[in-house]
């Protein structure tokens, strides 16, 4: 029998089974998480299935977000506010409130997940934890509901679907143009009921903030959850980030004769900077392929790229420089610490001083809701995840995806730019943490 | 709010015949529930706006009965459970697909609204009458006299929609 993928060891340790890829286990669940949108559809099921007197499964492993219309831009999402608020407050458990950021961002920050964990969230963006070896998959509300309750979800073994990279980066190409590429590559369901596993030298030199770019976009092709096995970087990482003790045990790495679905090679060196083209994910080109094509709006944030890291690789291009005049700069950080680092670090100045407007930390216009919602005929490059028709406004407007220093360099210009035409910085993890007071 | 879990004889038989409803590949989940209604969680709500952007008639003509049809990777993109639950409240029977994204897929299910993997659903025309046998994994076109096979449900998720759905189960396990 050949060995086992990262995927099957972490479903096996949480089934209490000896799991493999098809099969249908019970797994124990180590934190679960939803959102202003997903709370109050699962807080209706847990009260459902608990009765009136429901107790959450684990009240310190329950977090909830508000985030995705925050501030609340209408009555009904102020509801949704308070329904999150009331609920989590009746049960004890831990609540992040307008203002603090995007749940992915904030559970990662506040060391809520830690390698080996199985962390379930009402959002599809919960592949994210992946990228510090978590086993982090989004679910919807009836799943999250009765987890609540019990502790336990079901879940179907996933075949894996693995991504090697070797060699280094060029300048100015980073995690998020890799992401692109791989989606480009395996199509918009290519990963789809499988777990995606990312590897290689190019891969273990990454900073943790920029696996967590890889994993976070795993669903954008299909994928169930999308890992990287966590190593000395993610224990350092998370050890200076949240004061937790990380204990990294062996079971965390695929063994060399594991079963995959399919093994993608890449040469980092050879990889250009991705332009995902609208309405799809998929549509992945390098940049050159688009340069030249007139923007109206940038928008620099989201649970993908919206961290300080990524924000200051903006800025840096923007530093000292204006915003081209025929484009309008949207920037939304990804959590309250980040939006404080860009006030302690001067980066918020050079933004505004470029001429951005930067709005409070949650998912900014990501889903069209507010805070930079697109007319008709508008387009935008972004820093995010989706590009799907209508995603960020009107079914008119059309959404390019990138990564941050493609958007620095295009918002000098007004139009798509290569950022190697300009020069670019790469943070590693050591960034955010050393102006922590 | 209607419990749209009900599972008690309140959903329409994918047995009984009704109108096809055909969308391509890749509908995902902002344009079956564009984003700006999900601040409701009420299905009647929600299926007023199904489609909305994409088929704006639909919300309007759709009956008790009618089947959603599709390509491959029906239901990508988000989590939200809106995007099913419209569905629901919008009284469709069943959802034939030649495949569907993860979550959509689970989400029905847990939700009790059946989804068939059918290869074969290109064949189906908008407005054709269909109904589907869920025991045999068939679907069955009386516009063109044709039957197409589907992909039937593995045995665990069968006996978690026997029992009721997740919720019953859950309900079941905790009292147990």
């Amino acid at each position: 029998m050949s060995g086992k993928t990262l995927a099957e060891k972490l479903l096996s340790a949480k089934s209490g089974t000896d799991a493999r890829a098809g099969d249908y286990v019970e797994a124990d669940v180590d934190v679960a998480m939803a959102h202003d949108i997903t709370g109050p559809l699962a807080f209706q099921t847990f009260d459902e299935v608990t009765g009136d007197d429901g107790e959450l499964f684990a009240p310190d492993r329950t977090v909830f977000t508000i985030d995705h219309h925050a501030p609340a831009d209408g009555v009904q999402a102020a509801n949704n506010h308070n329904a999150v608020r009331e609920f989590a407050a009746e049960h004890g458990a831990h609540q992040f409130d307008v203002g603090d950021g995007i749940c992915h961002a904030v559970l990662v920050e506040e060391g809520f997940v830690g390698p080996g964990d199985l962390v379930i969230g009402a959002d599809s963006h919960s592949t994210t934890y992946g990228g510090i070896g978590a086993f982090g998959t989004g679910v919807g509300s009836t799943d999250l509901g009765t987890a609540l309750a019990t502790g336990e979800l079901w879940f179907r073994v996933p075949k894996t679907l693995r991504f090697e990279v070797d060699g280094d980066l060029q300048d100015g190409v980073y995690a998020k143009d890799l992401i692109l590429r791989f989606i480009g590559d395996v199509g918009f369901d290519g990963c789809t009921y499988m777990a995606a596993e990312y590897a290689g030298s190019t891969i273990e030199s990454l900073p943790i903030h920029e696996r967590l770019v890889l994993s976070n976009m795993a669903i954008e092709m299909g994928g169930k959850t999308g890992l990287v096995a966590p190593d000395e970087r993610t224990e350092s990482y998370l050890e200076r980030q949240t004061g937790n003790e990380i204990d990294l045990g062996d079971a965390f790495v695929s063994d060399d004769d594991a079963d995959y679905e399919a093994v993608h090679t890449y040469d980092a060196a050879a990889l250009a900077p991705q332009v995902s083209k609208p309405s799809n994910p998929e549509n992945a080109v390098d940049v050159t392929e688009v340069a030249g094509t007139e923007i109206d709006q940038l928008f620099v944030g989201t649970c993908t790229n919206g961290r300080y890291e990524d924000i200051k690789v903006v800025a840096d291009i923007l530093a000292g420089e204006t915003i081209a005049p025929n484009v309008r700069m949207v920037v939304v950080p990804a959590s309250k610490s980040v939006y404080q680092h860009m006030l302690q670090t001067g980066v918020f100045q050079t933004l505004t001083d470029a001429g951005a407007v930067i709005q409070s930390a949650g998912c900014g216009p990501c889903a069209g809701y507010h805070q930079g919602v697109l007319g008709d005929g508008d387009v935008c490059l972004a820093t995010a995840n989706r590009n799907f028709p209508g995603r960020e406004g009107s079914m008119e407007s059309s959404v390019y995806l990138s990564s941050p220093a493609t958007v620095g360099a295009s918002a000098l210009y007004g139009e798509i730019t290569d950022p190697r035409e300009v020069e670019t910085k790469r943070y590693d993890d050591t960034v955010f943490a050393e102006v922590l007071p | 709010m209607t419990d749209a879990f009900a599972g008690d004889g309140g959903r329409p038989d994918p047995a009984e015949p009704g109108r096809a409803w055909v969308f391509g590949d890749n509908i995902d989940t902002d344009q079956i529930t564009p984003s700006r209604f999900i601040v409701s969680s009420d299905p009647d709500e929600l299926a007023s706006h199904a489609f909305e952007d994409l088929r704006p008639e639909f919300s309007g003509s759709v009956e008790t009965g009618d089947f959603v049809v599709a390509g491959e990777n029906f239901g990508s993109g988000s989590s939200r459970e809106h995007s099913p639950l419209s569905l629901v409240g919008a009284g469709v029977s069943a959802v034939v697909a030649q495949s569907f994204a993860r979550i959509f897929f689970r989400n029905a299910i847990n939700l009790g609204l059946p989804v068939l993997i059918c290869p074969g659903a290109d064949a189906i025309e908008d407005g054709d009458e269909i109904h589907v046998d869920l025991d045999a994994g068939v679907v069955t076109n009386h516009t063109r006299d044709e039957t197409y096979e589907a992909e039937a449900l593995p045995e665990f998720l069968q006996s978690l929609v026997e029992q009721g759905g997740l919720k019953a189960y859950t309900k079941a396990k905790l009292d147990g």
